[in-house]
């Protein structure tokens, strides 16, 4: 009783909604679900940060190789950074229509998104493709093997986003909004909102520097 | 719903969740955030190819807006807010960018050392002879 009071007095509006902090107990489980795959997500962009920082040490080891400035097409990164900032964008819709129970827009809006994903994933094969076709694969040079590790890796983490993109689309159809399920949802969107922010990093860093450079 | 209203009589809240739970202000803040972003990009990759800037200035700027645009797509995608009850978020937010930081900068620093200290190449292949 006396916390309720100490409490009170500190925040006699309760302004910062203290005052139910003396009858909280654990965290619901979509708190703690949600937590831990953000810890996970920033031990993911740890892991990306070693591949910016070999990108940037061996940036400049072409070997006799193409610079990053000959071989990158800012146009398709253009595009490609538009579908996923759309993505991103309705992939945000998709987690407002699992909050109302709105199976409809929910599909639609994770449709969407998926499609964007597979833009940007087809955009960047051909890039890849095109890359190794005219002799710059990833053995040509330390710049090269960098540039594929950090660009590929990222394009990895894309592929299985949609893989659990679908499959979160699957669930819904068939077992609805349970709460498990939209525990999945949460951290899918997490996870998609994420990988957008390690390619900002990406075309920032590998892309515009390297064509400016 | 009753999952959804729990949560928010907590102390904490998920990350990626909002403590707002009507629409069209949550929609609103998705359409500002694209806003944002959009125009960050732009910025970037006009930046990127233009003469009109001091040249040497040109990478300086392109880093500062890609960390303009991570910062909007955390508070407007992520809804990482500096709210009380967001506080175990940011505090695992902080220490990834500490890591990211040390990761990044040490190598470049180290490397940068390293190279600066190297012999050029041609003295070293004259001291194998």
């Amino acid at each position: 009783m006396s916390v309720t009071i100490a409490y009170g007095a500190r925040d006699p509006h309760q302004v910062l909604g203290l005052d139910d902090v003396e009858h909280s107990g654990p965290a619901s489980k979509r708190i703690v679900t949600g937590f831990g795959f953000w810890i996970f997500l920033l031990s993911d962009m740890v892991m990306f940060s070693c591949f910016f920082a070999a990108f940037a040490v061996l940036s400049g080891n072409t070997a006799g190789g193409p610079r990053g400035s000959e071989i990158f097409d800012l146009r398709n990164v253009a595009i490609e950074t538009g579908c996923l900032l759309i993505s991103s964008f309705t992939c945000g819709m998709a987690s407002i229509a699992a909050d109302v129970r709105n199976r409809f827009w929910f599909q639609v809006a994770m449709a969407v998104t998926c499609v964007l994903g597979l833009a940007f994933l087809f955009i960047e094969f051909r890039e890849f493709a095109g890359l190794v076709a005219r002799d710059a694969g990833p053995s040509r040079s330390a710049f090269l093997s960098a540039f594929f590790t950090l660009v590929g890796c990222h394009g990895l983490h894309v592929s299985a986003g949609i893989l659990w993109l679908l499959t979160m689309m699957a669930q819904v159809f068939a077992k609805g909004f349970r709460a498990d399920i939209l525990r999945r949802i949460l951290c899918f969107a997490l996870f998609w909102h994420a990988l957008d922010i390690i390619w900002v990093a990406v075309f920032s860093v590998v892309y515009l520097l390297g064509s400016a450079a | 719903m009753s999952d959804r209203v729990d949560d928010l009589h907590d102390a904490d809240v998920a990350p990626g969740d909002q403590e707002e739970i009507r629409i069209a202000p949550r929609l609103l803040g998705y359409v500002v955030g694209l806003g944002l972003a959009l125009l960050l990009t732009a910025t970037s990759f006009f930046v990127a190819g233009t003469d009109l800037v001091w040249q040497p200035s040109i990478p300086v700027a392109l880093v500062v807006l890609a960390i303009a645009q991570m910062g909007v797509h955390l508070v407007f995608f992520l809804h990482i807010t500096t709210g009380p009850d967001n506080t175990n978020n940011v505090m695992a937010l902080a220490f990834g960018i500490l890591i990211v930081i040390l990761v990044i900068g040490g190598s470049l620093w180290i490397m940068a050392n390293l190279n600066h200290n190297m012999m050029p190449m041609d003295q070293i292949m004259q001291m194998q002879r």
